[in-house]
């Protein structure tokens, strides 16, 4: 059969063209196509336009999910307060130019020749490829500039999880950046120019990169699979949905006092490395890799249903199934707003992949979203076998940047409170 | 040969220049004319104070009782023409082709130190571009300093080469970082000769095909990781005090400019942040922190004597600079028992945490480094 009577590009034929990668890219662009508008349109723009960088909250969170990710926690190395509120000024600007796709400073070429230039330039003549910048403040910021009594109580320390084999260079940081964008290059840009705005003031942690999103916050769109071939996350909050965004991940003014009200319009984060045993998985019989998440492995049906899509019944799954487990029917109705992204670094020294899932989730507290759940996954979900955390990280996300005035993190700096 | 000079020297050289350049020329020589340069003990008279450009002579006379070095330099001191050892009582003829511009008749008597100078003015269409006294004080003060290096780095060298010849393995231990520092001090200057860094400072992983491996990293490989020293490694100490012999004649005559000083300080931060922090540089005797410390002091050189200037046209970026090097300094201070000891920690000893925490110090510094350059030109 000719491959170029079917309705679109196949996955094949692409790799037969140029490789796997190339393939990925190419398949991705084309998807894109097909979506996009002309200008900013956060809820629905397509691969190349650009996201609105201002707002009552972050972008980043309930945009609809790019395709790939840089994400970057930091270490503070100043002592200087004003010196740190002006690295957050100067990060929100390189951001609002860009988010907008233009380059940082004074841009990539042009200016003195006996002086670097302000932009790196890789990002040249790409579109802004939807990039999203989203600010989030570590607990260990809270123990700099006088913060201590600011720290919300719903940025809480996460607990050892049974399981836990946590990488201390892949884990915490005074701040996070995460960078998503339907174009690698233009996250890996992102990052890249911030962390130099920021030599001497800040110092790169830990950073990890992520290709293939494993959620969806755009219900509509086919829900993406994981590494280990299956659908997760059907059930996110959709960026659409309003109420639901209200009652699960954005920071109410009610929720804390006087002194974390500076949080209202924000979110809380959790980013967690999650290994995959990827070549144990795979030779894993259908059977019980089916049984292990509660679906089946082609359509992402639930145990005894026909869709996707259609309500599971929890009871008919495995008692450890993950599904069943992670459900919010199993946990009083505890939701969370999944935006985590595969990744492969390559392979370990022993010929095996390090390969997973770079899980982030947003939510309204960190004690009613992600401890609870994660106490009951770690002590039960038959997925364990395969999978294990080795980086862990908890952020407070502040509201978004208002307008051209505004900065990330100035409600926390300002005096009053 | 030259001994070590003192560096209070760069700030007379700074006073000399603007007072020479504010007399008048009083003789001058007509094309073809040599003049005549009588140098003594303390005195250098010259019979002509400008001359048109071309081929322009000195007939020298040294009627003093030490033997004397003539040179003809630019005002940032590198050397257009010299001739050294002029014996009492000897004469001898020096020719050069002279650009138009401003330049100095100096008489070394004893041939060191800033030596007895005349202002000689070469005349003649295409005039250089109007030059800047403060700049040209800055390289003329890191032109001594790097031939400072290179003067005390040869007799550590020698002995370092004593040590291997006289199959002394454990002195030749002790004396191989010492013996590097003045290098790994001034490197950007000693590499812009382009033959002699790959003859003394190249690593194993450095080395192209065909290539034979001398040096420095050779000889620390015999002498850490093989344990021995071979027949062909007292040869090759011999030749890396030649090859030193070689830099530190040629360090006079250097391209030195405010942007290759800038630049150069960059570089060197180059050099330890891919070189030193990585423990590439010494991998076999892990004394990668004392070169880390000499490239940091021989950027920081670079960028005092630049500073005056610097600070004139970005304020903020001097005083992050000040800031940034306090702060590597202090940080490498942790790594040695005093101040004033190059006895450093052995890198190996050093672990992930203490090598980011210094990656992250040499980022800090680095950057706003790149930007020096463009600060000296604004």
């Amino acid at each position: 059969m000719n491959e170029n009577e079917r309705g679109g590009p196949s996955r094949r034929a692409l790799i037969g063209w140029g490789g796997a990668g190339l393939a990925l890219g190419a398949a991705a662009a084309g998807g894109g196509v097909a979506l996009s508008h002309d200008g900013p349109s956060p809820a629905s723009a397509g691969s190349g336009g650009a996201v609105e960088f201002h707002g009552p909250h972050q972008a980043g969170i309930a945009t609809p999910v790019q395709d790939r990710l840089h994400f970057a926690a930091f270490d503070v190395k100043t002592e200087d307060r004003a010196e740190f509120v002006q690295l957050l000024k100067d990060w929100t600007a390189a951001a609002r130019l860009m988010t907008a796709g233009k380059p940082v400073g004074e841009g990539a070429y042009g200016g003195l020749a006996e002086a670097p230039p302000d932009d790196t330039g890789e990002a040249l003549g790409l579109s802004p490829s939807r990039l999203t910048l989203t600010v989030g403040f570590g607990p260990s910021l809270f123990e700099r500039f006088g913060l201590a009594d600011r720290r919300p109580p719903a940025l809480a320390d996460l607990p050892k999880f049974p399981g836990d084999n946590l990488d201390k260079s892949r884990t915490g940081g005074d701040l996070c950046v995460q960078a998503c964008a339907d174009d690698p290059q233009v996250a890996v840009h992102a990052i890249r120019n911030l962390a130099r705005v920021g030599f001497g003031k800040v110092a790169v942690r830990w950073s990890q990169l992520g290709f293939g999103k494993t959620s969806s916050t755009t219900p509509d769109a086919q829900t993406p699979r994981n590494l280990m071939g299956f659908k997760d996350g059907t059930r996110n909050i959709a960026g659409t949905e309003t109420a639901r965004l209200d009652k699960h991940v954005w920071v109410s003014a009610s929720d804390g006092d006087a002194k974390s009200a500076w949080m209202t319009g924000g979110s809380y984060l959790v980013a967690r490395r999650i290994r995959m045993n990827i070549e144990t998985w795979d030779r894993a019989s259908l059977q019980e890799q089916e049984d292990v998440f509660g679906r089946d492995k082609g359509e992402g049906a639930p145990v005894g249903k026909a869709k996707e899509h259609d309500a599971p019944f929890l009871k008919a799954m495995k008692p450890d199934a993950h599904v069943r487990l992670a459900h919010p029917d199993s946990n009083d109705g505890i939701t969370i707003l999944r935006r985590g992204y595969s990744f492969t670094d390559g392979t370990d020294g022993l010929g095996r992949l390090d390969a997973g899932l770079f899980f982030l989730a947003y939510q309204r507290d960190v004690r009613e979203g992600f401890i609870p759940l994660q106490r009951r996954l770690s002590a039960h979900d038959a997925l364990n076998e395969y999978i294990q955390h080795v980086g862990s990280a908890v952020f407070a996300v502040p509201p978004g940047v208002r307008d051209s005035h505004d900065w990330w993190g100035r409600a926390l700096f300002s005096k009053e409170a | 040969m030259r001994a070590a000079r003192p560096i209070a020297i760069a700030a007379t050289a700074a006073a000399a220049l603007t007072a020479l350049s504010a007399c008048t020329a009083k003789s001058d020589a007509k094309g073809g004319d040599a003049i005549q340069v009588t140098a003594a003990d303390t005195r250098c008279d010259t019979s002509a104070k400008s001359v048109p450009a071309g081929q322009v002579t000195l007939k020298i006379e040294n009627k003093g009782s030490r033997a004397t070095e003539v040179e003809i330099v630019f005002p940032d001191d590198r050397i257009v023409s010299e001739k050294e050892n002029i014996g009492p009582g000897t004469k001898y003829t020096l020719t050069a082709e002279v650009k138009a511009g401003s330049y100095e008749i100096a008489c070394r008597p004893g041939m060191k130190g800033h030596g007895v100078r005349q202002k000689l003015d070469v005349t003649g269409s295409g005039r250089s571009t109007k030059r800047n006294p403060a700049l040209d004080a800055a390289v003329a003060g890191y032109r001594e300093y790097a031939q400072d290096q290179a003067d005390e780095t040869v007799p550590l060298a020698e002995t370092f080469a004593k040590a291997v010849q006289a199959g002394d393995l454990d002195a030749a231990k002790k004396a191989y970082a010492p013996s590097r520092l003045g290098w790994e001090r001034t490197e950007p200057v000693a590499e812009s000769f382009g033959d002699i860094d790959p003859k003394v400072d190249t690593r194993e992983d450095g080395l192209e095909d065909g290539q034979k491996w001398t040096g420095w990293h050779r000889l620390e490989k015999s002498l850490w990781q093989d344990k021995k020293i071979g027949a062909g490694d007292k040869k090759l100490a011999a030749e890396l005090v030649t090859d030193l012999k070689d830099w530190q004649r040629r360090v006079g005559k250097a391209e030195i400019t405010p942007t290759s000083m800038a630049n150069g300080a960059k570089e060197l931060l180059d050099e330890v942040a891919t070189g030193k922090v990585t423990g590439e540089e010494d991998r076999y005797a892990h004394t990668d922190l004392v070169d880390f410390k000499g490239n940091v002091e021989g950027a920081q050189k670079a960028y005092e004597l630049l500073k005056p200037v610097a600070a004139k046209n970005d304020s903020a970026l001097t005083g992050e600079l000040d800031k940034q090097f306090a702060a590597l300094d202090k940080l490498l201070d942790k790594y040695r028992p005093a101040k004033d000891s190059y006895d450093f920690v052995s890198y190996d000893k050093v672990g992930k945490d203490q090598r980011k925490e210094l990656s992250d110090a040499v980022n800090a510094l680095a950057e706003p480094l790149s930007k020096l350059a463009a600060a000296v030109v604004k």
